[in-house]
């Protein structure tokens, strides 16, 4: 392993962030720590995760996009954040793309994601 | 109040989660057994100086000369050799090793090293020129510098005019970086933002010329100084200023 890599994964290991098993197609709620003044306060952001990108390390992001208000809105989170509190799966999707970007351009029906109803999680 | 810069070797890029939610994008520098190799003095040479290596260097691959100027500091032959000017009340005795504890968090310092070499490059990546327009009937010059200069008078090209030409591999000081974290365990130091040169190139590290220094940086310099090598080091420091 090599310095960088070594590094990173040590700070991976000292933030200690609990991450679920989750990829793209699955609806996820991330709890995101809002500094209003003094206090601070967490809100729920759920949604459906279109990408995940830069795998589990220091680097990683996803993406989460819902229709807030008929308007499509996309977030992208950190995936080591130390601003988000919680990530909970909501719902696992049955998808054949890694990226879900196709999801862009629908609407309504279309834009439904299949549920994987025999999800296993990987050993 | 000048005191000794450092040779570090880059390491690469990555970040750094704050507690507040702030990523910070760090380079990683590396002190590998950065030592003093001489010194230099007012008496003998006319000004103050030391001289550090870093980098361990097989025996037989370094040159007569410079086994012989290893072995009269009684250091192991080092890859990279530089000199930094400090004060006379700041000279560090000769195989002191200086530790990552040498900067302090959130002080300032100047990166040099040499830039990445970027060969024959045109006058749009060299020199940031706009290039000409996509259309309105400009063919196949489309990233070309452009005109050069005037008509008859002068009827040259005024020497110094930006044109293509060889880009990068010279050396480059980056000012005022920030010092985010050390590592002393393991002669590491982040330095916020992007570092001139290569990964696994050498550079310096020096404490910013345009900001004042912070007061609770050690002076002469941050030593490994275990008790166990500092008689160890006394003998050839005389050894090496007769």
């Amino acid at each position: 392993m090599n310095l960088i890599a070594q590094i990173e994964a040590e700070q991976v290991a000292s933030l200690g962030h609990d991450i679920p098993d989750f990829k793209a197609g699955d609806t996820i709620r991330v709890g995101f720590k809002v500094t209003e003044g003094t206090r601070s306060r967490v809100q729920n952001y759920e949604g459906v995760c279109i990408s995940r990108k830069n795998g589990k390390g220091i680097a990683g992001s996803f993406t989460v996009r819902k229709i807030s208000f008929g308007e499509g809105v996309e977030r992208v989170f950190p995936l080591h954040s130390t601003n988000i509190d919680s990530i909970t799966v909501v719902r696992r999707g049955r998808v054949r793309r890694s990226k879900l970007y196709y999801l862009r351009t629908r609407r309504g029906k279309s834009a439904r994601i299949a549920e994987d109803t025999n999800y296993k999680p990987k050993a | 109040m000048m005191r000794s810069g450092i040779i570090a070797k880059k390491v690469g890029m990555t970040r750094l989660f704050m507690e507040d939610g702030k990523q910070i994008p760090v380079t990683v520098l590396h002190l590998d057994e950065l030592q003093v190799v001489a010194q230099r003095t007012s008496e003998k040479d006319g000004y103050t100086a030391v001289q550090l290596g870093a980098g361990a260097a097989k025996a037989k691959r370094t040159s007569q000369a410079m086994r012989g100027h290893f072995a009269a500091a009684n250091v192991a032959p080092k890859r990279k050799v530089a000199e930094f000017r400090v004060e006379e009340a700041n000279l560090i005795e000769v195989g002191a090793e200086i530790s990552a504890e040498h900067f302090v968090e959130g002080q300032k310092v100047d990166v040099a090293g040499t830039s990445i070499g970027k060969g024959f490059a045109g006058a749009m990546k060299r020199h940031n020129f706009g290039g000409l327009r996509a259309s309105h009937g400009v063919s196949i010059s489309h990233r070309s510098h452009g005109s050069t200069g005037q008509c008859q008078n002068p009827g040259r090209v005024f020497k110094g005019k930006k044109m293509a030409g060889h880009m990068g591999a010279v050396r480059v000081t980056t000012q005022n970086l920030e010092v985010v974290k050390t590592d002393a365990d393991r002669g590491l130091v982040f330095i916020k933002g992007a570092v001139p040169g290569s990964k696994g190139g050498w550079v310096t590290v020096k404490d910013a010329v345009k900001k004042k220094l912070p007061e609770n940086v050690p002076f002469p310099a941050g030593l490994k100084s275990a008790a166990a090598e500092a008689p160890a080091t006394e003998a050839p420091a005389e050894g090496g200023e007769a």
